[in-house]
């Protein structure tokens, strides 16, 4: 398939991360092409979240070298990643608790189009930030919450105003951290959904440990055992590996997950 | 032509003016008319209003919390006064010179608070204030030392307004000055800038992660904080014409952390509503009695807090699962 040309690409190589004695990344290295459809998967204690947090500059690598656009970010800030299109979201909701969601994201255009210091203009002002802010409330469904502050909302919501947060960053690469996790049932279906409509041309990579979710969106993907890379390769490919199975074993809802998934894979190819 | 309801309309809703605002400011220009025997006490309220509301700014919107920003109010008031005696005598220039010495110790402090949980923050903040206070007094030669600040005279506000034993002219200088403040402080709140402090008090994790210059942000905010104190220690210097080292002490930065806590963090006006309180309970219930009015202060923060403000307000809520 052809990848979109605006989109972004991100690669790292030979990342290593020491606490101490604990080795929580070991050695790894990832590719993810513009538009890439990309998911990291991994019994817990993998090292997912270490290494999505040395990818946005939370931590720094022990050893290893990270790369957005050709361009070496290892020792950027996080805040200056995010400028360049890298954004992430978070596995337990991070957001403003005393912020509306209307606030939220037209502060986060706002920073995202240099208007972020602006301390004479009030917030709202700009009527096309605006415009596009009610874009985003409309498309995660959150118009209706849009005037009450983030901790009174909902849980499902707040998932929804996590994953619109990241979008208002506008990213070319965006890295989503259990995007379903803990959502109630009844409120599943929208978020599965504003995953699968993310636009084409920006690359994704997804943490997930629901193996549905993961079979459905992803095109390719890395397994992560015990912090460094087990295997990597296409849906099938990954699917079909033993020694992902095995590594899942262990983790019997998983297993019977990856196996039901890997069943309908086979389905599908028939 | 637009949308019925945007987020747009949404936000101009949450910053307009309330019908109470303007009338409330009316109100203070009109009182040291209505009062005209109480104007120092009016204008001691409205100089420790400006001060709360200093410090609410930088706990109360960026979350930064210090006991030691009367070291900034010190500053202001030593350089207003230092100045009037030495330099020259007009009030404005004085407070502008006092604004800039305390910015600068702001811009200069500002690198202690970056690092590190709320208690070494406490710490360094408490810290710091100990520090110019015994520079005050070491340096006597200069300030007066533990005898304060003596011979500092106030030209007339505008060249026309003499600093009067009345205190009226003192109690406008200070009101107008507050509302000044409020006015641009008001503005800034509302601004994206204002906007993103809360969002790093809220979570300082996320505010990097949509791309907020988190330590730009605390520096500026901090140092903008010790300016507005400066000011009120200079308003305080020029209207007493007198500096001394209590200025600095810690029970002065304990206390405007009870006023802002009592008038409501994070709320603009919750400075001014907090000193106003303060100060009325000061000056109720020491005339009543003088030896234990802290007792009363303390009794009562303690009902507020494990209250809430909230239900205080609310009494027919008090009986109400």
């Amino acid at each position: 398939m052809v990848a979109p040309m605006s989109g972004s690409t991100l690669s790292c190589v030979g990342l290593v991360m020491r606490f101490g004695g604990i080795t929580a990344t070991d050695h790894v290295s990832l590719n993810l092409p513009a538009g890439a459809r990309h998911a990291l998967i991994g019994p817990n204690g993998a090292g997912k979240t270490t290494l999505l947090n040395l990818l946005t500059g939370v931590l720094q690598p022990t050893e290893g070298q990270i790369v957005l656009d050709g361009e070496d970010i290892t020792r950027l800030a996080p805040h200056r990643r995010v400028r360049r299109g890298l954004v992430r979201t978070f596995q337990i909701s991070q957001l403003f608790d005393s912020l509306t969601p209307a606030q939220t994201l037209s502060l986060a255009l706002a920073q995202r189009h240099g208007e972020g210091g602006a301390w004479w203009r009030p917030l709202g002002r700009l009527v096309n930030l605006q415009a596009r802010c009610d874009e985003l409330l409309e498309r995660f469904r959150l118009t209706e919450v849009m005037a009450q502050p983030a901790r009174l909302m909902p849980y499902g919501k707040r998932r929804l105003l996590e994953l619109a947060i990241a979008m208002a960053c506008e990213p070319r690469v965006l890295l989503l951290d259990e995007p379903a996790a803990g959502v109630p049932a009844g409120q599943r279906e929208e978020v599965l959904q504003t995953v699968a409509e993310l636009p084409a041309d920006v690359s994704v990579l997804l943490i997930e440990h629901d193996m549905d979710l993961v079979f459905d969106f992803a095109r390719s993907m890395t397994v992560l055992v015990n912090g460094a890379v087990l295997t990597e390769g296409t849906a099938s490919e990954i699917a079909a590996d033993p020694r992902v199975r095995e590594v899942y074993l262990g983790e019997t809802a998983l297993g019977a997950a990856a196996s039901a998934a890997h069943r309908a894979i086979e389905e599908s190819g028939r | 032509m637009s949308a019925p309801f945007g987020s747009a309309q949404l936000l101009r809703s949450t910053r307009r003016w309330r019908v109470w605002e303007p009338l409330a400011a009316l109100l203070a220009l009109a009182l040291p008319v209505l009062w005209p025997a109480q104007a120092p006490l009016l204008s001691e309220v409205a100089i420790t209003a400006l001060f709360a509301i200093s410090l609410d700014l930088v706990l109360g919107y960026a979350g930064i919390v210090s006991l030691g920003h009367a070291a900034f109010f010190g500053m202001g008031a030593y350089t207003a006064a230092l100045w009037a005696k030495h330099v020259m005598p007009d009030p404005l220039v004085g407070l502008l010179v006092a604004v800039a010495g305390a910015t600068l110790l702001g811009l200069v402090c500002s690198a202690t608070i970056l690092r590190g949980s709320d208690l070494t923050r406490l710490m360094v903040t408490l810290g710091a204030a100990l520090v110019l206070l015994e520079l005050a007094n070491k340096f006597d030669g200069l300030t007066g030392g533990a005898d304060g600040l003596q011979g500092v005279v106030v030209g007339p506000l505008l060249g026309r307004f003499e600093f009067d034993l009345g205190g009226r002219t003192a109690a406008y200088y200070a009101i107008v000055a507050l509302l000044m403040a409020l006015l641009v402080l008001r503005r800034l709140v509302h601004s994206p800038f204002g906007v993103s402090l809360q969002a790093i008090r809220d979570n300082r994790l996320r505010a990097m992660a949509i791309g907020i210059p988190v330590t730009a942000r605390l520096v500026a905010v901090y140092t903008l904080g010790a300016g507005l104190a400066g000011m009120a220690g200079g308003l305080l210097a020029q209207t007493t014409s007198f500096a001394s080292l209590d200025l600095f002490a810690i029970d002065r930065s304990a206390d405007l952390v009870l006023m802002v806590v009592i008038g409501g963090s994070g709320w603009l006006y919750g400075g001014v509503l907090g000193a106003v309180i303060f100060k009325l309970l000061h000056a109720l219930i020491s005339g009543w009695t003088p030896q234990y009015w802290t007792f009363w202060i303390g009794a009562f923060l303690v009902v507020l807090v494990l209250v809430g403000r909230e239900r205080l307000v609310r009494p027919w809520t008090w009986w109400r699962r």
